[in-house]
């Protein structure tokens, strides 16, 4: 029993963090929510080098995985930095295609999704896909099983700007008739629960910088009890969504994982709230950096399992943990 | 990072659970916030005592079996799995034993800690007074000088256990006029029972003496009582809160069978349909897993060689909020059956109402977290 990061893991943690920095990733993000792949596409192929999809993916298929932890571990960063893109989807789909009877569907497209050459997302029973006009692969799970859809329908917008909504054309060639989907899921709702853990610790950082400096009746708004009060009370939620994280990418349990997905949303959208209400109105506008993570932590919370879907499968398991 | 116990550690537990099968009452204890409730707990103590299971955490010359952090929140996790009774001997061992270990004399713990661990002597915490609560550092009552010793005099209030217990420990000031408030207090034990002392129980909600007042006139404590340097009380005291807050005073395993219960009774009783209530078991359920494993990082920071800092203010604000959310559940399952004052649930609702109130109000701890964990600015409170 040791329940913390080995120094490998907060070494790539930590590696990660410092190459995201320096990518300036709002204005990656900003160029991705106009349409503009370049620079998000040019992202992707460095966060794969550090072999973040790599750890989704069976050896078999030249990956290095499967490696829950230091999956969470690196979509806690990603989350951090705001990365846009088919993150989440692609660690699903990569999931999906690693546990499919036939092994040809793998063979050809996990390799690919592991260097970060492709990227895919994955709509389950006809579901929007999260930016299917920027992934490479399309999957789609159709009546009749596993299709690689043919294209994509017009982008719906988010609440997340950042987050591109599209129709999958259906049709498609055939991948499996009955994919294993719950696999899947787990591998998603983990990378969410990581990414909205991310996405909550970044917005707690900002809001205690600014409030360190912002100063009311002549004195830094960072001390008065009542802004001090929420803000510790974000630091508890997600302090405490955390160990759900790790824990549950340790047994990949489907209530452990359903566990963290929800507590991790719940901690992000909280400290978004109380972001934006200690930022006062310039944390409102489109033009501080600080949307782009209040964005998407309310958009999180309902993507690959809603927080009701998640408490549902916490109770849904007979067996006690002792 | 992994969550596998040892084999040793499992064939730890193991011992632990044949052990309380084979011993916990088959019915519940009467409240020990009771007279008759009191002295039952302190049978069973002798009994948890007499197979050393009363003080795992201890070395074995004490009485204990010199488990380590691991083995502690694996003994409490079957502990409460089993359905054994509340701990009357919790203020002495979570409190008063770990400041003996750091601070205490080896005169001083042969002949305090034996006695504890089996329940003969129960001890009862005295910090708080009338006007220093979460602010302790503005406590009063007195220690002056005497040969041989001190004489205590003053108010201590809000004092846990002390309606039925035998002895107390708490901070006393010793150097009036310091130029810090935090500074000339002393940490002494006392005896409940000695010349001068008067005890008041107080009722708590439900009317329970669960706590009391004690009045204190010039009551006389022998140098032996005092823990640590004399006028060097807060750092012995401080040295040791973090580890009420942080570790001991709720364990995990509390928690988990509390949770476990509360599922058996939304099973049992709860209208499917009502999904609102199926969420608020899912997080009761979810908070004890949280705390679980926050508690299971923080004892491999412990194991690792790290101390518990500020750090511990996240866990109390945590357990106290989710104790009540987790009772209000519970009665909230059982319906119009909830406002009988004669369960479980009850009596642990009323148990939880305190939590946010003691060991340092909740607001306290959030200014805590604010100014040392976010690194906040001080401001007025």
């Amino acid at each position: 029993m040791r329940f913390l990061l080995d120094p490998q893991q907060r070494a790539f943690a930590d590696s990660l963090d410092a190459m995201l920095t320096a990518a300036d990733t709002p204005s990656v993000v900003r160029d991705w929510i106009r349409g503009d792949h370049g620079s998000g596409r040019a992202l992707w192929s460095r966060i794969a080098k550090v072999g973040v999809f790599a750890l989704a993916v069976p050896e078999a298929y030249e990956g290095m995985g499967p490696h829950p932890a230091e999956l969470a571990v690196g979509f806690v960063e990603l989350g951090r930095h705001a990365v846009p893109g088919p993150l989440v989807e692609t660690v699903a789909a990569a999931a999906l295609l690693a546990e499919l009877a036939d092994p040809v569907p793998a063979g050809r497209l996990l390799p690919s999704l592991a260097s970060g050459e492709a990227s895919a997302t994955l709509a389950l029973d006809g579901a929007y896909a999260l930016d299917g006009d920027a992934a490479t692969t399309r999957l789609a799970l159709a009546a009749d099983g596993l299709r690689l859809a043919p294209g994509h329908g017009p982008v719906r917008t988010s609440l997340d700007p950042a987050r591109r909504l599209t129709p999958l054309t259906p049709g498609g060639e055939l991948l499996a008739a009955a994919p294993p989907v719950a696999h899947a899921l787990v591998w998603a709702r983990l990378a969410t629960a990581a990414q909205a853990l991310g996405v909550g610790l970044a917005l707690l950082d900002r809001t205690v910088a600014y409030v360190r400096q912002r100063t009311q009746f002549g004195v830094p708004v960072g001390s008065f009890q009542a802004v001090k009060h929420r803000l510790a009370d974000a630091k508890i939620a997600l302090e405490f969504a955390r160990p759900l994280l790790f824990g549950a990418a340790l047994t990949m349990a489907p209530a452990d994982v359903a566990a963290a997905k929800v507590t991790a949303c719940e901690a992000a959208y909280a400290t978004a709230r109380t972001a934006l209400q200690l930022h006062g109105a310039i944390g409102y506008t489109a033009e501080y950096d600080l949307s782009l993570w209040l964005a998407k932590a309310r958009a999180l919370r309902t993507a690959w399992g809603t927080p009701a879907e998640c408490r549902a499968e916490v109770l849904s398991g007979g067996a006690r943990r002792r | 990072m992994d969550l596998t116990l040892s084999p040793a550690d499992e064939a730890f537990r193991a011992e632990a659970r044949t052990w309380l099968a084979a011993h916990v009452p088959p019915t519940p204890l009467p409240s020990l916030e009771t007279e008759e409730g009191f002295a039952a707990h302190r049978v069973w103590e002798a009994e948890l005592a007499a197979d050393r299971w009363s003080v795992v955490s201890w070395p074995e010359v004490y009485g204990g079996r010199g488990a380590d952090i691991v083995r502690w929140l694996v003994f409490e996790e079957e502990y409460h799995a089993a359905g054994a009774p509340g701990r009357v001997g919790q203020n002495g061992i979570n409190l008063l034993a770990p400041t003996l270990f750091d601070h205490g004399t080896e005169e001083q713990r042969a002949r305090i800690l034996p006695s504890m661990a089996g329940g003969e002597v129960v001890w009862a915490q005295a910090w708080s007074e009338p006007e220093a609560g979460s602010d302790l550092a503005s406590l009063t009552s007195r220690a002056v000088r005497t040969a041989g010793g001190w004489l205590l005099s003053g108010q201590k209030t809000w004092s846990s256990r002390a309606a039925f217990a035998d002895r107390a420990f708490g901070l006393f000031r010793s150097e009036p006029g310091t130029p810090r408030p935090h500074q000339g207090l002393t940490y002494l034990m006392f005896d409940l029972r000695a010349p001068g002392v008067t005890v008041r129980p107080i009722g708590r909600l439900d009317g329970r003496p669960a706590f009391a007042e004690v009045f204190l006139d010039e009551v006389f404590v022998p140098d032996e009582d005092v823990i640590g340097e004399p006028g060097g009380g807060w750092r012995v005291a401080m040295s040791t809160a973090g580890n009420e807050r942080g570790l001991t005073l709720r364990s995990p395993g509390r928690f988990l069978a509390a949770a476990d219960r509360l599922v058996d009774l939304w099973r049992a009783r709860a209208d499917p349909s009502d999904t609102a209530l199926r969420d608020r078991v899912a997080d009761a359920v979810i908070g004890a897993r949280a705390y679980q494993l926050f508690t299971y990082a923080n004892a491999s920071r412990f194991l690792d060689g790290g101390t518990i800092g500020p750090e511990a203010s996240l866990n109390k604000v945590f357990w106290s909020e989710y104790d009540i959310a987790l009772h209000e559940t519970a009665l909230d399952l059982l319906g119009p059956d909830g406002e009988s004052a004669d369960t479980d649930w009850s009596e642990g609702y009323v148990f939880s109402l305190a939590g946010p109130i003691y060991a340092g109000t909740n607001e306290i701890q959030r200014d805590i977290i604010a100014e040392r964990l976010l690194g906040l600015p001080k401001g007025r409170r």
